[in-house]
């Protein structure tokens, strides 16, 4: 056995086990994705289930971040990108044209890779997804944005100085401050594209811990290039490859017995 | 079982969200388009208010307007010719004064300058653009020309009098030190900050490694320039050079005060013109019936002549930009 | 010497290379240098002389009267000093919004359509466009229809003038804002038109505003296109601004060719402010986007 599956299984032990129980909360039915004429995902069908951690990995490249960027359809801000196929939260069709995206976007929350607090206050980049769609007094306001920042796990660090520039804080505190952000909308599902990849190894590990929290309350997508993480994080794991879906299962079981000899060689390191 | 329908309950709450101003979403899409429009709009406006007022002059006196060297108000008789010739004439000596200085302050501001030098030195060359053209008339007309016809315009014609060719280009008949070639000398000057600073931003893009592979073989600075950055930079400069060229075909107030405001055509750089802008600036106020027709009909050149080379100036720096 | 390979330069020729090769890198370096050194002194020259015969006729006195009428003595450029004032208002206050939408278009919206290349470079033309021209483009607009000069004609021509300016520098800092941010607001569920207000035109606002300060540094000083358009008088302007509005660039235009000592003194006075004003503006645009870099 290679170091890595060693690791990789070690860790698994940290990650609650996947509730096998739980309601789909996300079913994707033959999504396929295009960037002009190139075809980035091919028929990807699988089910997300309700406050499990599912980590998508695989080889750049393959696919996963645009698997995640089609759930709030965040993709359509480029005109040449566009999905074909189904993609139901809570049985409603994301990808129909009728659906008001900014609406599934304050349902389905996204953090990015790199941080990107707003060239605001600490407090205005909390309360900029709440004012957005409520109009709250400012006692009200002011609970929610402390709500968020606790669950962040940032209160304590920032609470003195919610006036100041979100950008003066560091780069681990700017990421907690945009899942902030984006618990504070109060969504059902949040995206999380390798969030952890731009910071250093100890913030990074808040991160973690912070998810695994969040996850009793949310729904949770995360891209990750690092198999520890999705090893010591998630629920469920998706294994891509050149835009297609390879295996799909339970954590452990991808980690410890996958059916794929594909999936064995990418976990144990032997290709990607 | 009591966790989905917890879920539900959430979700739905969820839907009734209060979605966001789409009105005033489509309301700033449509005026940020509507003014984006507007820059081709006044474009076209430009263009037909000039020909629209023009075309009673070019109806009356055909293509004879653009070669035709006669101005007379009084006899409402009008041709573009004297004017034409004194717009070039002045933008020509424009760059080759002015190109040589501006791609000399680019070399020196890319390559020579000390690091702490570099921001001090090219605020000021930039600063020389912010001046107003008014000012460089004012400069020109009570600073320059006495001096200009004190310590060249005496000195040359004494020594060329009589020679042939030289005996008329460079003589003056009047030594008060306005005329094409102070008008050229001072659109020179106006124009070094803008072929200066395009020129800079060319070379500084040209990739350092080229210009260190150059060093490193032993070439001297000169050679660097000469036979790695200039052929590197080549069309682009040009382009830089057609910018300044544009500017200088359509400055008006500085040529007014420097070029003597005369109607007649003659050989020597020393004497008094007038260019286009000149023309239009000193009498458009005061011109009613034919002799308004024929500024604007001016007007419709000088806006022919600077567009194109305006065009050709972009077109040049956008394709070695896109390279 | 005599083992030496025939195809390899002898030493004296090495030489004579050599010295052709220092003489022709000293004579750039000492022509550059020299260029140099002569811009900046002539802005030092302009400068040195608005000083000396600006301060001359400048007097308290000057700020509140009006400009002399012919074979008048003293007299001021109170009116041409706020008269200026109100076209430069004026003209930024149309150009801002017109310039700052356009160039969200053409960041935002547009971005690569075919239709935004042609805006974009229709721009960079009327960003050099002669001046004049723009002034002969009002007067044909709104002096010949209404009948009358207008300070809402010289308005206009300098907005005109002042839009290129601020569309292009508005493009380009929208543009210098990282894709990233666009995006993590357009997640949060907010509208296009919202991610931009508040968040792309404020990550880029110094430079906006720097753009919006070198617009107004440029139109400050424009002579051309007033001439035919606010034209130029010296009395105070009606308050609906209809009929000539006195404005400090004619003023000096008319008045430093006049043959009387007080015009002359008045127009140099008037230089000098109108110079410094600009030249401070142009310094003070420049130190907000230093300043925002350095952030």
């Amino acid at each position: 056995m290679s170091p890595i599956a060693v690791t990789a299984s070690q860790a698994i032990g940290h990650s609650a086990p996947a509730d096998l129980d739980a309601p789909v909360r996300i079913g994707v039915r033959n999504l396929n994705f295009y960037y002009g004429d190139f075809r980035g995902l091919k028929d990807i069908s699988l089910d997300f289930y309700d406050r499990q951690v599912t980590a998508l990995i695989g080889p750049s490249g393959c696919g996963k971040s645009t698997l995640l960027r089609t759930f709030n359809r965040i993709y359509s801000l480029y005109p040449e990108q566009r999905a074909e196929g189904e993609i139901l939260l809570d049985g409603q069709n994301v990808l129909a044209p009728n659906v008001d995206v900014n609406e599934l976007r304050a349902r389905v929350g996204m953090v990015f890779q790199k941080p990107t607090p707003f060239p605001m206050s600490i407090y205005d980049n909390v309360a900029f997804g709440i004012r957005l769609y409520e109009k709250l007094p400012k006692s009200q306001l002011d609970d929610r944005v402390e709500e968020a920042l606790h669950k962040a796990a940032l209160w304590d660090e920032v609470k003195d100085k919610l006036r100041q520039s979100g950008m003066g804080l560091s780069g681990g505190q700017q990421q907690r401050l945009c899942i902030a952000r984006t618990i504070a909308q109060r969504p059902e599902v949040i995206l999380l594209d390798e969030p952890t990849s731009a910071l250093d190894p100890i913030s990074t590990g808040k991160i973690e811990e912070l998810i695994e929290q969040l996850r009793t309350e949310f729904t949770i997508v995360i891209v990750t290039h690092n198999m520890q993480q999705a090893a010591r994080i998630s629920q469920f794991t998706a294994f891509m490859y050149l835009g297609e879906l390879v295996e799909f299962g339970p954590t452990n079981k991808m980690f410890m017995n996958p059916n794929k000899k594909q999936t064995q060689d990418y976990i144990t390191g032997r290709f990607g | 079982m009591s966790v989905l329908s917890d879920r539900i309950a959430i979700s739905n709450m969820q839907n009734v969200r209060r979605s966001s101003q789409p009105v005033f979403d489509r309301i700033f899409q449509w005026s940020s388009f509507g003014s984006a429009l507007l820059v081709l709009i006044v474009l076209a406006g430009i263009i037909g208010s000039m020909i629209h007022g023009g075309m009673p002059a070019f109806r009356e006196f055909g293509f004879g307007f653009v070669t035709s060297s006669a101005w007379d108000v009084g006899r409402d008789q009008y041709g573009a010719w004297v004017a034409i010739v004194g717009t070039l004439t002045s933008a020509l000596i424009a760059l080759v004064i002015g190109v040589p200085l501006s791609i000399g302050i680019a070399i020196f501001l890319t390559q020579l300058c000390p690091a702490w030098l570099k921001r001090p030195v090219a605020t000021t060359i930039e600063l020389l653009a912010a001046v107003p053209s008014i000012i460089y008339g004012m400069w020109g007309l009570f600073v320059f020309a006495p001096l200009f016809a004190k310590f060249v315009q005496i000195p040359v014609s004494s020594l060329v009098e009589g020679l042939p060719f030289f005996g008329t280009v460079l003589y003056a008949r009047v030594p008060s030190g306005v005329g094409v070639l102070t008008a050229g000398i001072i659109l020179a000057i106006m124009i070094i900050p803008f072929i200066a600073s395009i020129t800079r931003d060319i070379l500084d893009q040209i990739p350092t490694m080229l210009r260190e592979s150059a060093y490193g073989i032993g070439c001297t600075t000169w050679e660097v320039v000469r036979h790695v950055l200039l052929p590197q930079a080549g069309v682009s400069i040009i382009g830089a050079i057609m910018l300044g060229l544009g500017r200088a075909l359509g400055e008006t107030m500085a040529v007014t005060f420097v070029i003597g405001n005369a109607n007649r055509l003659s050989l020597s750089l020393f004497d008094p013109g007038s260019t286009i802008a000149s023309r239009i600036a000193n009498e458009f106020n005061e011109a009613a019936g034919l002799q308004l027709n024929a500024l604007l009909a001016l007007g419709c050149i000088l806006f022919l002549v600077t567009f194109t080379v305006l065009v050709l100036a972009r077109l040049l720096i956008a394709r070695v930009k896109a390279k | 010497m005599d083992t030496m390979p025939q195809h390899l330069p002898t030493q004296a020729s090495a030489v004579r290379v050599r010295r052709s090769r220092q003489v022709a890198d000293r004579a750039l370096k000492v022509t550059c240098i020299l260029f140099t050194v002569l811009g900046v002194i002539v802005l030092g020259w302009i400068l040195v002389m608005l000083l000396i015969e600006g301060t001359r006729g400048l007097s308290p006195i000057i700020f509140t009267q009006t400009t002399p009428g012919p074979g008048t003595e003293g007299g001021g450029i109170a009116n041409a000093l706020v008269g200026s004032l109100i076209l430069t208002v004026l003209g930024i206050a149309v150009a801002t919004p017109i310039g700052v939408l356009a160039g969200t278009y053409l960041a935002e919206y547009g971005k690569g359509s075919k239709l935004a290349n042609v805006i974009r470079f229709v721009n960079d033309v009327l960003l050099a466009a002669p001046s004049i021209l723009i002034g002969l483009f009002v007067y044909t607009l709104m002096v010949q229809p209404m009948g009358s000069y207008s300070g809402w004609a010289g308005g206009v021509a300098l907005a005109i003038i002042a839009i290129p300016v601020i569309v292009r520098t508005t493009e380009d800092m929208l543009s210098l804002v990282p894709g990233s941010l666009r995006e993590a607001g357009v997640a949060l569920g907010a509208p296009l038109s919202t991610v931009i207000t508040s968040i792309t035109w404020r990550a880029a606002r110094a430079g906006m505003v720097t753009g919006v300060l070198l617009a107004t540094a440029r139109i400050a000083g424009e002579t051309a296109p007033l001439l035919f358009t606010a034209l130029n008088n010296n009395f105070w302007f009606k308050p609906s601004l209809m009929g000539g509005v006195s404005n400090l660039p004619v003023m000096i235009y008319q008045f430093a060719l006049a043959p009387y000592q007080n015009w002359r003194e008045l127009a140099w006075a008037g230089a000098l402010i109108i110079t410094l004003s600009i030249l401070a503006l142009s310094v003070v645009a420049r130190l907000i986007l230093k300043k925002d870099k350095a952030r």
